[in-house]
């Protein structure tokens, strides 16, 4: 079973995303559950989100403490939450930032990785809306999910234009970690 | 033996646990929906009203009102009537329904709400314990607990088929727990629409208010007539040990999935050490069973799906062969220590000849997590029971003693 949790700040869509990741893993042929950490949710607070991919179904329902994949959707949290607590030796934290990963002094022995979400998003979607950008980075870095599975998964629930954006940021994020250097 | 789930994967979706119960209810045919918003059932809700906004669902008022109180006196004189009612609040939204539920159940009428399980004020939590539907358990109610959105989806129509039953005709819970199973996606097979077109016949009651042959539901009962009243509903609470069972059935016959009946049991048959509980529980005790079972430790689960009726026979049964029983409770009755669940299965045991030690632990208060160590944790003091005897018969798990 694969652990992932995703900051974020309330309104950047942090719960989507795991829905998203859920929708899209199960149409990959796994079993998967996602959902919140359920909070009296505010604009701009900070969030978590869950999502547990695995072969069989799945039946745990506790919160993750030892994530596999932990996303953070916004830099400014690492300020204030230790996101990667409890990550996993061997796991990949993901920041959306601007600078390199070997910039950030994280206390955890897995990979870091950051990718510039919000230019991909500005660039490409036209708004700093970085969650499903930040979705096709995951599936890049990790290979966990199919970056189509999740550009589906997205159109089918922003149909139309934004859908299509959305799609094309989401595999732009996703070629840029896949050519990552490890 | 269980029968077998048969779910296919390709009738799969992934959705949210509250949009899964409100397609459910919308497949089930409801003439008449009263509800009021409150968190976390407030998706179900608003699923419904997009259903009914939509036109999903046919020959079927949506009442808005200005409280729980409302909502379910709303569906008093609509069932009544003869309509298929539903409604669905939780917590404070429960408590406050209180005086409404027992003339519900007091005038055999067989509404069916959902429970999104949350703890009750003071101090206020909007996160899940059982609290809110255990202290409702003499209203005269069926009390149903499922463990998954795949089953709290399949439970409601099962729970219409129970309730609506002519033996039976009282009102069901069906309750998942708030925010665990309300907000969680994950896939299921919604509940099909030709199946339960099948599998729930019409409601069609033998008596129902109607001007032009008019009666009184409810209306008054010197002390000539009350006890045949509750003795009445007290039968049908009975018979419905039996319904519960065969609607089980039934519904695996035309669905192909099967929880439980009245309980469940999961790798029981050798076990020294069974654990009770209700609810979303239920899964992550089954990942934990697994993991000590390669450590031989002998341990099972007893699922209980039926809270009212209490099951009591069907407890005793699956409980004969083992060593020690430990139950545990999201809730408790201040001024006894005790979870109601705990409570029940000691009290349905005496006068028997089964002597097991039982042993009982409150857990989950107003949303605290459930970890998968916790649960060791109570195993591993099981089997100190198991060796040397009882030292506590009922207490609170995870108590952060520096906030006391």
């Amino acid at each position: 079973m694969k652990e992932i949790r995703i900051h974020g700040r309330g309104g950047q869509g942090s719960v989507t995303a795991a829905e998203l990741l859920a929708v899209a893993a199960f149409a990959d042929g796994k079993f998967s559950q996602a959902f919140p950490a359920f909070g009296v949710e505010r604009r701009g607070a900070p969030v978590q989100a869950f999502t547990r991919i695995n072969n069989e179904p799945i039946r745990l329902r506790s919160q993750i403490y030892e994530p596999d994949y932990v996303i953070v959707q916004d830099p400014t949290l690492l300020e204030v939450v230790d996101v990667a607590s409890g990550l996993k030796e061997d796991g990949i934290l993901i920041i959306n930032s601007d600078f390199d990963a070997d910039t950030f002094n994280i206390d955890t022995k897995a990979k870091i990785m950051t990718v510039n979400a919000t230019k991909i998003a500005l660039d490409i979607i036209g708004r700093p809306i970085v969650n499903t950008v930040l979705l096709g980075a995951f599936a890049g870095a990790t290979g966990e999910i199919e970056a189509q599975s999740i550009k589906e998964a997205v159109k089918e629930r922003f149909p139309g234009k934004i859908g299509d954006r959305n799609a094309e940021a989401i595999q732009e994020a996703y070629n840029m970690m896949k050519g990552a250097k490890i | 033996m269980a029968p077998e789930n048969k779910i296919d994967k390709k009738k799969m979706v992934v959705v949210e646990g509250s949009y899964a119960v409100a397609h459910a209810t919308k497949v089930c045919r409801p003439n008449v929906i009263s509800a009021y918003p409150i968190t976390p059932q407030t998706h179900i809700v608003e699923d419904l009203s997009q259903f009914m906004a939509d036109g999903e669902i046919p020959n079927c008022e949506y009442i808005n009102v200005e409280s729980e109180f409302s909502a379910l006196s709303a569906l008093v004189g609509a069932s009544a009537a003869g309509a298929r009612c539903y409604s669905a609040t939780t917590s404070q939204g429960l408590e406050l329904m209180h005086e409404v539920l027992f003339n519900i159940s007091g005038m055999r009428l067989p509404v069916v709400m959902t429970i999104a399980n949350r703890a009750v004020s003071a101090p206020i939590s909007i996160w899940n314990d059982h609290q809110d539907a255990i202290s409702q358990r003499d209203t005269g109610w069926l009390q149903l607990y499922a463990e998954n959105t795949q089953e709290i989806s399949d439970m409601t129509a099962q729970a219409f088929k129970i309730s609506e039953d002519k033996d039976i005709l009282m009102p069901s819970m069906v309750c998942m727990d708030g925010f665990i199973l309300s907000h969680v996606y994950e896939p299921i097979v919604l509940l099909e629409q030709d199946l339960t077109d099948e599998f729930l016949p019409a409601f069609e009651p033998d008596y129902i208010l109607d001007p032009k042959n008019p009666m009184s539901f409810g209306a008054f009962a010197d002390p000539n007539y009350y006890t045949e009243f509750r003795y009445l509903q007290e039968q049908a609470m009975q018979k419905s040990l039996k319904k519960i069972e065969d609607v089980a059935n039934e519904f695996y016959d035309v669905y192909g999935r099967y929880y439980g009946g009245l309980i469940d049991e999961y790798r029981t048959d050798d076990a020294d050490i069974i654990i009770m509980a209700m609810g979303s529980i239920i899964g992550t005790i089954k990942d934990v069973i697994d993991k000590l079972r390669d450590r031989n430790v002998k341990v099972g689960l007893l699922k209980v799906r039926s809270f009212r009726p209490f099951p009591a026979a069907a407890i005793k049964n699956a409980l004969k062969d083992a060593k020690v029983v430990v139950v545990l409770d999201k809730n408790i009755s201040l001024g006894l220590n005790e979870g109601a669940l705990f409570t029940e299965t000691k009290s349905s045991l005496y006068n028997t000849k089964l002597d097991v030690p039982i042993v009982g632990y409150m857990i989950g208060h107003g949303g605290r997590d459930i970890k998968v160590d916790l649960i060791e944790k109570i195993i591993d003091e099981a089997q100190d029971v198991m060796k040397t005897g009882i030292k506590i018969e009922s207490q609170f798990t995870d108590l952060k003693e520096e906030l006391l």
